[in-house]
């Protein structure tokens, strides 16, 4: 006799496969999201993606159809993100070393990490709605600046927690080995974590970047938009996701049009940025220890 | 010798690494079988597809078939839970389930609507307790956590879980390793009163275990069975060099 | 060793470090400290900046907030600054349904999908859905809004509507009371969207907390796959699961590119998910232009966002510190 029956449909079978399609089939409607999302602005935004949309800036009338482009705007961006993204990693190298050389699971050390996570989480609306009341107390107007210093406070938390994600899998015994041949901590942060550091540095500058590039809620307030290139940091400044907005609100379709186009140079950027860190990372993580 | 499993041909690889080498053995019903062998030589994984526990483990593969009662438990029209309910596992630490000393009890046997009402239930919970010689000590407390158990205890809790869905076959994947002497020699002893009942596998270390369990032996060695015979025949004349070897070098 | 080198004598010979067992005289420990300090200036930052941002913010609504008072401009119902009125309510209660339809849309659907990226998947199903969700991430809001423009708005207008008229019209809110699809529903799905990559990651590193052994235990007496989660794996992370839906609440709550090209922005209380609404972060974001034109404008548009801040630093720090408590564990 064998207690071994056939796989028979009982009710407990039926579920199991019905739950793992229903699994499948919500895995698969957030996966085509993306690709819904892609096709649209591809579609969308090809026709008009000219020479010129890449390679001129505003002229006469180009707000009611004439022509012209968004250097402007793309060229504004590459300054607002790029900036940003310095100044971030300026403040979060430093605060990524201490965490992990000096306070791991210390009780500072998870304030500080929960502060970040609570930065991370406020929205970039209310860092445009702080840097706009800054600059009203101190008579400051939307600038480059402006716009580069809340770009930094957003990508600040980022950055700092993609590399604290990054060295905190760093094994011990390599922090111990180092200490133990005599290495002060401030040494075995210098030389050992940020060698252990390097992929993680790279994609949170990247990270950082794309989202500073993409952020359009905090430069509507601090950077303001103009059709020129910014010749000096206390200049206002375009950017794409502005561009982007400003043309679709447009009456005219030829504007709404770029706007599209603008949309995919914007989604180009972002997704090579995006793809372009986790190349670079998977490359540089051959040079660290596991 | 009447066998409750039945290994043939059976090779077992983790990616490209073969980790069982043609495997032919048979399991007799009804008595202890002990698997032994040097860490690393397989004894565990040729367990694991006892219950098929081992496709947990991703990117396997087997070749060959593992018989239980004559049937090939990796045939594809059988029904995997049906084979881990007919073979049941001792881990080798206690994991006890997050839930109460009762419901950890209760828990298979409601996966699988075994009992009727809550007085079957309850009085199945009591039976297997007693089976695992843990009624007296938790009766009074059976709706405590599980994890307020010692490790002793744990284990025999989970020896009384597995049970509970009574299966025919007892797999052992070293069962008493995380326990203290004490614990340990009680889930000895309860297995051996158990063995009339249950045919039982157990994968050991310590020859001593073996030789105060065994009534049927295997030795392995790198991924292939050496030898396998009854066990007095094994301790006391094993026929293959390595296994001599093996036994002499724990003394 | 220390009878020729005396230790009182290393504060004459500085460069002799090592030689001296008094760590605090070397040149090299001194530059520890000093590293030290610096560091922990800079992890006040952000610690700091919260204070900073949450101040800065109340400083400047004060004058209208000691005007009005808190309640009436939190519950006032009538927006029109150039008479001087200031209701925030309808845009409370706006941000209230975009935020509850995106997050209803997304739960579901992000719980089940990180179950099975969890508990089922193979590595290499993971290993192809960890860089699209990474994708969708990195995609920016304002592209999110086109996509809501292009193909969300028409599809809930054409389709949706329709539909729901004719089925689920009895249901207030599901009626369909005005001609256009830019309503709550299609923020919502716009939302739900931007939020599924967070609370799927979340919801994941949750699942991965749950020790093997227990998945193991579970099988090991016959059970299913999915009778070990509903019975095991569920209950030992529902407080995780509770605190990704609410993190990926507060990151709706702040959306505001999107939401605002899609949602319609009439000052209303909606009474249907077919109803147009206008969020607080789409009142903000509007109106910058005029901030400076008429009296208290700008302190109360900075009073939405301060009412934005604090509700989402209060979830935040809720769900956060459930998470980090479980993941802790592991």
């Amino acid at each position: 006799m064998s207690l071994l029956r056939k796989k028979h449909w009982q009710r407990r079978h039926l579920m199991e496969t019905f739950m793992k399609f229903i699994m499948r089939v919500s895995l698969f409607i957030v996966a085509g999201a993306l690709g819904l999302i892609l096709w649209i602005v591809i579609v969308r935004g090809l026709p008009s993606l000219s020479w010129d949309m890449v390679t001129k800036i505003p002229e006469g009338g180009y707000y009611m159809g004439k022509v012209g482009g968004i250097l402007n705007a793309i060229i504004g961006s590459a300054y607002l993100a790029g900036g940003g993204t310095l100044l971030a990693v300026l403040f979060s190298v430093p605060i990524a070393l201490y965490l992990k050389t000096y306070l791991g699971d210390s009780k500072w050390g998870q304030y500080v990490r929960l502060s970040l996570d609570v930065l991370w989480g406020i929205p970039s609306i209310v860092y445009g709605a702080f840097g706009f009341a800054l600059m009203i107390t101190i008579g400051m107007r939307a600038s480059l600046l402006a716009g580069i210093i809340i770009l930094a406070f957003i990508e600040l938390p980022i950055m700092t927690r993609a590399m604290d994600e990054v060295i905190r899998r760093m094994p011990v015994d390599l922090e111990h080995a180092a200490l133990a041949l005599g290495s002060t901590k401030f040494e075995v942060a210098l030389r050992v974590v940020t060698r252990q550091m390097l992929p993680g540095i790279t994609t949170a500058i990247l990270l950082g970047f794309g989202r500073g590039i993409g952020d359009a809620a905090s430069v509507l307030f601090t950077a303001g938009y103009t059709d020129r290139i910014p010749t000096s940091l206390m200049r206002p400044t375009a950017s794409l996701p502005l561009a982007v907005f400003f043309q679709l609100g447009s009456p005219y379709p030829e504007v709404q049009q770029r706007g599209y186009a603008a949309a995919l140079i914007l989604t180009i950027i972002v997704l090579a940025v995006s793809l372009g860190s986790r190349w670079l990372s998977a490359r540089l993580n051959k040079y660290t220890i596991k | 010798m009447d066998s409750h499993i039945q290994v043939k041909n059976l090779n077992v690889y983790y990616g490209k690494q073969q980790a069982l080498k043609n495997i032919n053995i048979e399991i007799p019903k009804n008595q202890i079988t002990t698997i032994m062998g040097p860490s690393g030589c397989g004894k565990t994984t040729l367990l694991k597809t006892f219950n098929r526990f081992f496709e947990l483990t991703e990117d396997t593969s087997l070749t060959g078939e593992v018989l239980v009662d004559g049937k090939n438990i990796y045939d594809k029209d059988v029904d995997v839970t049906e084979v881990r309910k007919v073979v049941g596992l001792l881990a080798q630490r206690p994991s006890p389930l997050p839930m109460s000393i009762y419901e950890n009890i209760a828990y298979g046997m409601h996966i699988h609507k075994m009992k009727k009402d809550r007085s079957e239930y309850k009085a199945a919970v009591r039976h297997y307790l007693e089976i695992a010689g843990l009624w007296d000590e938790v009766q009074k407390r059976l709706h405590d956590p599980a994890t307020s158990l010692s490790i002793g205890q744990q284990q025999r809790l989970c020896l009384a879980r597995g049970l509970a869905v009574e299966p025919e076959i007892i797999l052992g994947d070293e069962p008493t390793s995380a326990l203290d002497p004490i614990s340990s020699q009680n889930i000895e002893s309860r297995l051996i009163e158990l063995k009339q009942q249950y045919t039982t596998v157990i994968v050991t270390h310590t020859l001593r275990q073996a030789k105060r369990l065994a009534d049927y032996v295997i030795y392995m060695y790198l991924g292939e069975v050496i030898e396998a015979g009854p066990a007095k025949e094994v301790f006391s004349n094993p026929k293959h060099e390595r296994t001599r070897q093996y036994l002499e070098g724990q003394f | 060793m220390s009878q020729e080198n005396p230790t009182f004598s290393n504060q004459t010979n500085k460069q002799a470090e090592g030689r001296a067992f008094r760590p605090s005289a070397t040149l090299r420990a001194r530059q520890d400290q000093a590293a030290q300090r610096a560091f922990f200036i800079f992890s006040l930052l952000p610690v700091l900046l919260i204070l900073f941002v949450t101040v800065a913010l109340f400083f400047r609504s004060w004058p209208i907030i000691s005007e009005y008072g808190l309640s009436d401009l939190l519950f006032g119902e009538v927006w029109k600054p150039n008479n001087g009125q200031f209701g925030f309510w309808p845009f409370i209660l706006g941000t209230f349904w975009v935020t509850a339809v995106g997050v209803i849309l997304a739960v579901p659907a992000c719980l089940l999908a990180s179950i099975y990226l969890a508990e089922y998947a193979h590595n290499r199903t993971r290993s192809i859905a960890k860089p699209v969700l990474d994708l969708l991430a990195a995609i920016p809001p304002v592209v999110y809004g086109v996509w809501g423009l292009v193909a969300i708005v028409p599809f809930v207008d054409d389709k949706l509507a329709p539909l729901s008229d004719r089925w689920l019209g009895s249901f207030s809110i599901f009626s369909v009371n005005q001609p256009t699809g830019f309503n709550v529903l299609s923020a919502g799905i716009v939302l739900a969207v931007m939020v599924a990559p967070l609370i799927i990651s979340v919801m994941y590193e949750i699942f991965s907390t749950v020790p093997n052994d227990l998945r193991h235990a579970s099988l090991a007496v016959g059970a299913t796959q999915w009778q070990t989660i509903r019975n095991i794996i569920l209950p030992q992370v529902a407080p995780g699961i509770l605190a990704a839906v609410v993190l990926g609440a507060s990151r709706a709550l702040g959306e505001t590119i999107a939401v605002l090209m899609v949602v319609g922005n009439i000052p209303q209380i909606p009474t249907s998910i077919f109803d147009s609404a206008y969020p607080l972060p789409a009142l903000i974001a509007n109106n910058y232009g005029e901030m400076m034109s008429i009296p208290l404008y700008d302190a109360a548009l900075l009073s939405a966002a301060l009412v934005l801040l604090v509700v989402i630093l209060i979830f935040n720090i809720l769900s956060i510190i459930v998470l980090q408590r479980m993941t802790r564990k592991k």
